[in-house]
């Protein structure tokens, strides 16, 4: 949507501003974020640092941590998600409502992290959630948490909620709910939903690094 | 401080005179000698320890899963190719077994640890191993996990369920034959056994 720059500016010295209502929501939704208040493991204790007097996140409208999903509009996985848990976070992701997004915090919430390699880490949380933002580190200091929550910032300014292009949440079509994982006998059933997790596929080459 | 481990084995083969008791020594410079203690006896010998020797704190159990000492052997034989068959064959399988370990403590005299050993007969059927919980509290959890993670099974124990893993889960993760799921994924600096398992599931 064009509008003239100079006009904008004249009105605005008069007071008042012009803009787009797709700007004005998407402001706004950024620039309240209330995070979902649970913590899996050690990242945990770097994002309630991140809260306090020093980092200080409620510069940005994202101090307000809710204790239940409904009031929550991110989801800040911060720490090692196990097999045993994650369906349980599939779950608290499915009961928020729409807008939502998803922060992978830290090595283990991406991809297991050192844990990788055992039984009972699931290797990523994007294997059952759509993840938004990651933020590597282990765990990742306060800044880069809220690094990770400026550039969450960013990309929700950017959002299309009209036309083509537009948003999961703001097309009728998209779903809010993602499938459960169950217990299985030996490992979570499924594995992965395969529908939003596409890893790519890895070729080594003979004689090169491994 | 280690406790006077020949004292306590004398106390305890004069007041449970049926009980199986067999010292194991430990030969290395922390001198922690252990008491190899039948699992039928197991609640006596605790029960007098606890009220007549002081020995009130359990602060530890643990589980070590011993396989079939016949597959060991052969893993051996296969590694050095020079040693003789005989040896292997004139000796009767056992089978392995599931051993549990306790660590005792006493606050009045301030000794400790005092290490109890038991085992099972077996790794299949035969696994089970008196509780201690009505002599320990400190033991139910602990119990609870070797159960889920080796699979003794503890008779008496107020609540026997898995504790870390889910209880759809059949497997029992900390015994050496445990088969963990094929999941394996891209790891960008594998080594050792992640190397082999990288190379299967990523010809080159």
């Amino acid at each position: 949507m064009a509008i003239d720059q100079k006009l904008a500016e004249d009105l605005k010295s008069q007071g008042i501003h012009v803009t787009s209502f797709e700007s004005l929501i998407n402001w706004g939704r950024s620039s309240s974020l209330w995070p979902m208040q649970f913590g899996l493991a050690c990242c945990a204790i770097e994002m309630i640092a991140a809260t306090m007097a020093k980092y200080d996140m409620a510069r940005f409208g994202a101090e307000v941590f809710r204790p239940s999903p409904r009031q929550a509009d991110l989801m800040l996985v911060a720490g090692t998600v196990t097999k045993k848990m994650a369906p349980l976070v599939v779950r608290l992701y499915n009961q928020m409502a729409e807008p939502k997004y998803v922060i992978a915090m830290g090595a283990c919430a991406i991809s297991g992290g050192p844990f990788k390699q055992g039984y009972n880490v699931l290797k990523g949380i994007d294997r059952y959630i759509p993840v938004d933002i990651v933020i590597p580190g282990c765990p990742p200091r306060p800044e880069a948490l809220l690094d990770g929550l400026m550039a969450l910032r960013k990309k929700i300014a950017g959002e299309k909620l009209i036309g083509k292009n537009r948003v999961r949440h703001a097309d009728a079509k998209g779903t809010a709910e993602f499938p459960v994982p169950e217990y299985g006998p030996h490992d979570l059933q499924p594995t992965a939903n395969r529908e939003i997790w596409h890893p790519k596929p890895v070729v080594h080459e003979e004689g090169g690094d491994r | 401080m280690n406790p006077d481990i020949d004292a306590i084995l004398n106390h305890l083969r004069e007041a449970l005179p049926d009980a199986a008791i067999e010292l194991r020594r430990n030969p290395g410079p922390a001198e922690q000698h252990s008491l190899l203690v039948e699992a039928a006896s197991l609640p006596d010998v605790c029960r007098f320890l606890h009220d007549e020797l002081h020995f009130d704190y359990l602060s530890n159990v643990t589980g070590i899963d011993w396989p079939d000492p016949a597959k060991a052997e052969a893993v051996a034989l296969a590694d050095n190719e020079n040693e003789t068959k005989e040896e292997t064959e004139e000796s009767p399988p056992k089978p392995g077994f599931l051993e549990v370990v306790y660590h005792l403590y006493s606050h009045r005299d301030r000794v400790g640890p005092l290490v109890l050993r038991v085992r099972t007969l077996d790794r299949g059927e035969n696994v089970e191993i008196p509780s201690v919980v009505s002599i320990y509290r400190s033991a139910e959890f602990q119990e609870r996990e070797i159960y889920d993670l080796f699979g003794v099974r503890f008779t008496g124990h107020p609540d026997l369920r898995r504790i870390l893993m889910w209880d759809e889960f059949v497997d029992h993760p900390m015994r050496k034959d445990y088969v963990a799921p094929d999941d394996f994924e891209y790891e960008p600096t594998p080594h050792d056994a992640v190397l082999e398992r990288a190379k299967e599931h990523y010809p080159s």
